[in-house]
């Protein structure tokens, strides 16, 4: 086997320095009648090219977004990402490093992570960013609870324009945790009555921008609301790319800003590995989840990074950890980093003004349409629209056109009585031939 | 260069130090500075072209002022990560000996495979039509991972072990409220030596976490779990093989115990790797246990991340699996993405999405080259590594527990180190200097000073015994009274020991601009 350097002979010769005869002797603490004698029931093993052949039949039975006109988002967002990119997340050193508790052989990775952080914190206009969290939803689910070690008070208030599987897994947790959540009416139009449900039991409000709906939300209103209640707001995003052009959270008044990273590195995935970004107040970092990379000096004086701030974590406080997480997205995060750098600062933003352009572009080229009609007056670079048949329907017509649509709100939400609604995203790897293909195929299908 | 003793730390040290250089590099070893020390906020390493007559519809909320990135351009992007990569010890560098982390090799196939634009460039929401190749590879994946566990269902989407285990927990909950016993089942048992994840995780969801005592043996006892049983018993969280490295000899009585006090047996399976194709968790009474895609099936650690913890479940549990599942239809395979579409009765929702797709593949590309032939032998292999490493260093090192057959790692305790002066930390330090990531240190907290040490089967037999004649020349030394080999060390790595308690104390957690020079001069 491929993989294994051991030859029999070096297996022999090792058994009789251990001194046993066979390898199963070292196995005696396994009850012996249920330690296995044969391999299990399944396949031999294959060469590389076997087994790269049957995955790729497997991956051959996809469509994959960069060979269609696509316009597929709600949370997931189909960008470009330099081949520089993923030529350096592959580095060994990079790929097959653990996480840098040794931190005088990590400083790559420790390094990096410190990059990582002031970005993500610097965007959001936060004071401090954790190491990065599994994606956008875990983070949010970990925000709620910080929400709650913060304000001592355990029920959230999820705004209609969440991204509903974001709303699930805080549902999830909250109730498993017996906290209450308070989950707002689907808002397609970003024109709830959120400030109403706060109160002075508010631990706190978790409000997206842009939000599910592609909505651009004023969140300054709400932080106001929320303070003065003794509450935090939590601000989420699920396109990072947005920050490039839209106020930051931080400057509105957020006191956690939780997102969705993926868009920056990246890639789909099929949903993942994606990362999470979530930053906060200096005030709080006490009471942040997550690994926390910061600076210090070695024994010569020189400056170096390591984790620290380690006693809110698992390995120490146990049960009375902020959080039970021992992993981060680390190569995700470095894939966020690398692809951060080659933008900068004039590349994020140029790259945010495409997406808008291309998306107001397309809302324009679909409203044209007979039995289309776009309801946002605002939106990045997703938006909604309203079709004459049930937007599930016409996603699968289209899809077999050769165009991937978009995401039926049905999906995420059904039986909130949204069937003929539709999510449409474009990014900048839209062109003018994909929005043609999407708006001739639509006029086809209604 | 000087130690604090004001001695030459060694005769190597004193060779590469007397010639400073200009520039800090040290030939390969470069000096790199932040990004935010080398970049300019007006360069972009990315080609785009500005949107022609853009009318934003964006509220009024755009940004008024500069954000504050600074950008390189690609051959400077390229340069910094390189150098930065070239400070950082991988499983390609060496012997990476992290116990309880299974750093195994990393095969650049499941690299490329996870790749493949079916699986890297689909999108989690696109029609299930357009992507029946993805669902195939979840539905193997999952057949795979029932099939080597020998359990009933397998819920795949949470992201890490850690994940897996809330997830397995929160399954355990539902499944104990559907019983009733909601309001008086809230305590779970952990032994001492568990992972810290386990406590962390129960308390999370709400349950009591009451310990299992550390027997001197290394063992959890049946006994001792019957004494804590009771009608207040939701679960015992039991690590097997455990992180001494041990196989729990009793944990069939232990899990028929915990069934008849109507209790379930979460099992964390981070050391699932010593016995893959050797024994099956199901057989072993076991209710819920993630399997570390990571570790076991060799998906990278990549620093830290991303992990796959999927969860597979035992029959009383398979119920309450969360959403999304796959299922196979009538058309083909079905997503089942929604509670109410589910003829059973899910507990909720992990994460967005579906989990981990890219660790998926890696992971099933690992077990298709192995086979159930190469499983097998490679945790024979994990286990015998272990064990040939316990049998060259027990006579210099100490086993706490007496030296007998370990799974895939073997634990020493500091008993050794005994008035040396040099401390498991110490160790470590020095092992880096000899080229090799140190082991897992301090953990499990039941042992002192502990040292596990865990090769993985990915280790050639001559690599281990130049790894055993390094660890036995530093025992000697360290017995000898060569401390400064220790308590100074690392000389050689990119770095000196650094000052974690300065980082804790005066958290510096960003970049911030240095104060503007006119101000400064004031």
């Amino acid at each position: 086997m491929r993989y294994l350097p051991l030859s029999d002979t070096d297996r022999g010769e090792m058994l009789a320095r251990i001194g046993v005869n066979h390898v199963d002797e070292l196995f005696a603490d396994v009850p012996q009648n249920l330690l296995l004698t044969e391999p299990v029931d399944l396949p031999r093993r294959k060469g590389e090219l076997e087994v790269e052949r049957i995955l790729s039949r497997m991956s051959a039975k996809n469509v994959s977004a960069s060979s269609v006109p696509f316009f597929v988002g709600a949370g997931a967002y189909k960008h470009h990402v330099p081949a520089t990119v993923d030529h350096l997340i592959q580095r060994s050193e990079f790929l097959t490093s653990y996480t840098p508790y040794q931190p005088e052989i990590a400083q790559g990775t420790l390094q990096y992570l410190f990059e990582f952080q002031t970005q993500v914190a610097t965007l959001t206009g936060m004071d401090v960013a954790n190491a990065s969290m599994y994606d956008g939803s875990t983070g949010t689910g970990e925000a709620v609870l910080m929400a709650h070690r913060v304000t001592k008070r355990r029920k959230a208030v999820l705004s209609g324009g969440l991204h509903p599987h974001y709303a699930d897994v805080v549902k999830t947790l909250s109730d498993m945790a017996s906290d209450e959540t308070i989950i707002l009416a689907p808002d397609v139009t970003g024109t709830e009555d959120i400030l109403a449900q706060i109160d002075d039991t508010t631990s706190c409000v978790v409000v997206q921008s842009p939000d599910v709906f592609g909505n651009v939300r004023d969140l300054k209103p709400i932080a106001d609301k929320a303070h003065q209640h003794g509450a935090l707001l939590i601000a989420v995003f699920t396109e990072v790319v947005s920050l490039g052009l839209l106020r930051s959270p931080g400057s509105m008044g957020a006191d956690i800003v939780v997102g969705e990273g993926q868009s920056i590195g990246n890639a789909l995935n099929f949903g993942g590995p994606y990362v999470g970004l979530f930053a906060t107040q200096s005030k709080y970092i006490r009471q942040m989840p997550g690994r926390l990379c910061g600076e210090t000096v070695d024994a010569d004086g020189n400056r170096g990074f390591v984790l620290t701030l380690s006693t809110r974590e698992q390995h120490i406080r146990r049960d009375k950890a902020t959080s039970n997480i021992c992993t981060n997205s680390g190569l995700c995060s470095l894939a966020f980093t690398i692809h951060m750098t080659l933008l900068g600062e004039a590349g994020l933003s140029r790259l945010a003004r495409i997406n808008h352009a291309n998306a107001v572009k397309l809302a324009d080229q679909l409203a044209a349409v007979k039995g289309v009609e776009v309801l946002n007056k605002t939106f990045f670079n997703e938006f909604t629209v309203k079709l004459t048949k049930p937007a599930a329907e016409v996603v699968e017509r289209l899809a077999e056109k050769g165009v991937l649509a978009g995401v039926p709100a049905s999906r995420l939400l059904p039986g909130a009585g949204l069937d003929n609604l539709l999510l449409v995203a474009s990014t900048e790897v839209n062109t003018d031939d994909d929005r043609a293909a999407f708006c001739a195929a639509l006029k086809e299908v209604l | 260069m000087l130690n604090r003793q004001g001695r030459p730390s060694s005769a190597g040290e004193a060779g590469t130090t007397t010639h400073p250089t200009f520039t800090g590099n040290k030939a390969l070893a470069q000096v790199e500075p932040l990004l935010f020390e080398i970049g300019r906020y007006d360069t972009t390493g990315v080609d785009l072209d500005e949107p022609e007559d853009l009318k934003p519809r964006l509220g009024g909320l755009e940004r008024k002022e500069a954000i504050g990135l600074p950008g390189l351009s690609e051959p400077e992007t390229m340069r910094h990560y390189v150098r930065l990569s070239q400070q950082n010890y991988g499983i390609d560098t060496g012997l990476f000996p992290l116990g309880s982390c299974t750093m195994k090799h990393n095969a650049r196939l499941n690299e490329r495979v996870a790749r493949l634009p079916g699986f890297a460039d689909a999108h989690p929401l696109q029609p299930v039509s357009t992507v029946q190749g993805a669902l195939e590879l979840m539905n193997e994946l999952g057949r795979y991972l029932i099939t080597l566990t020998n359990m009933t269902a397998v819920a795949l989407s949470p992201k890490a072990g850690a994940h897996g285990e809330l997830c397995g927990m929160m399954a355990i909950k539902a499944a104990i409220e559907a019983k009733g016993e909601g309001a008086t089942r809230n305590v779970v048992l952990v032994p001492d030596s568990a992972h810290g994840t386990n406590p962390a995780t129960a308390a999370l969801i709400g349950f009591k976490v009451k310990p299992v005592p550390a027997r001197d043996d290394g063992f959890v006892h049946v006994e001792d779990v019957k004494k804590l049983l009771g009608p207040d018993v939701a679960a015992i969280m039991l690590t097997n093989p455990n992180t001494c490295g041990l196989f729990e000899p009793q944990v069939a009585e232990i899990a028929k115990a915990i069934h008849d006090a109507g209790a379930y047996f979460y099992c964390d399976g981070a050391n699932f790797n010593a016995i893959v194709g050797k024994a099956r968790p199901g057989d072993l009474g076991v209710d819920a246990m993630h399997i570390n895609l990571h570790k076991t099936f060799s998906t990278p650690h990549g620093g830290g991340g991303p992990g796959s913890g999927p969860v597979v479940l035992s029959a009383r549990l398979a119920p309450f699996a969360p959403v999304p599942f796959v299922r196979a239809g009538k058309n083909g395979f079905e997503l089942v993405e929604q509670e109410s579409d589910a003829a059973e009765k899910p507990f909720g929702r992990m994460t967005a999405f579906h989990g981990q797709m890219g660790m998926y593949v890696r992971a099933l590309s690992y077990m298709l080259s192995h086979g159930a032939d190469g499983m097998k032998q490679a945790s024979e292999d994990a286990v015998l590594n272990a064990n040939y490493i316990r049998a060259g260093l027990s006579d210099l090192l100490s086993l706490p527990f007496g030296d007998k057959p370990c799974m895939h790692e073997v634990l020493f305790d500091d008993a050794w180190l005994k008035d040396t002066g040099v401390t498991t930390l110490d160790v470590a330090k020095a092992m880096i200097d000899e080229g090799y990531h140190p082991m897992t240190m301090y953990f499990p907290l039941v042992v002192h000073g502990a040292m596990l040490i865990e090769p993985t089967e990915s280790e050639s037999k001559s690599s281990l015994d130049l790894f055993i004649a390094t660890l036995r020349d530093l025992a000697m030394a360290a017995k000898k009274g060569d401390t400064e080999r220790f308590t100074g060390a690392p000389y050689h790595a990119p770095r000196r020991r650094l000052d974690e308690t300065r980082a804790a104390r005066n958290p510096v957690l960003k970049w911030t601009p240095p104060a503007p020079v006119a101000e400064a001069a004031e």
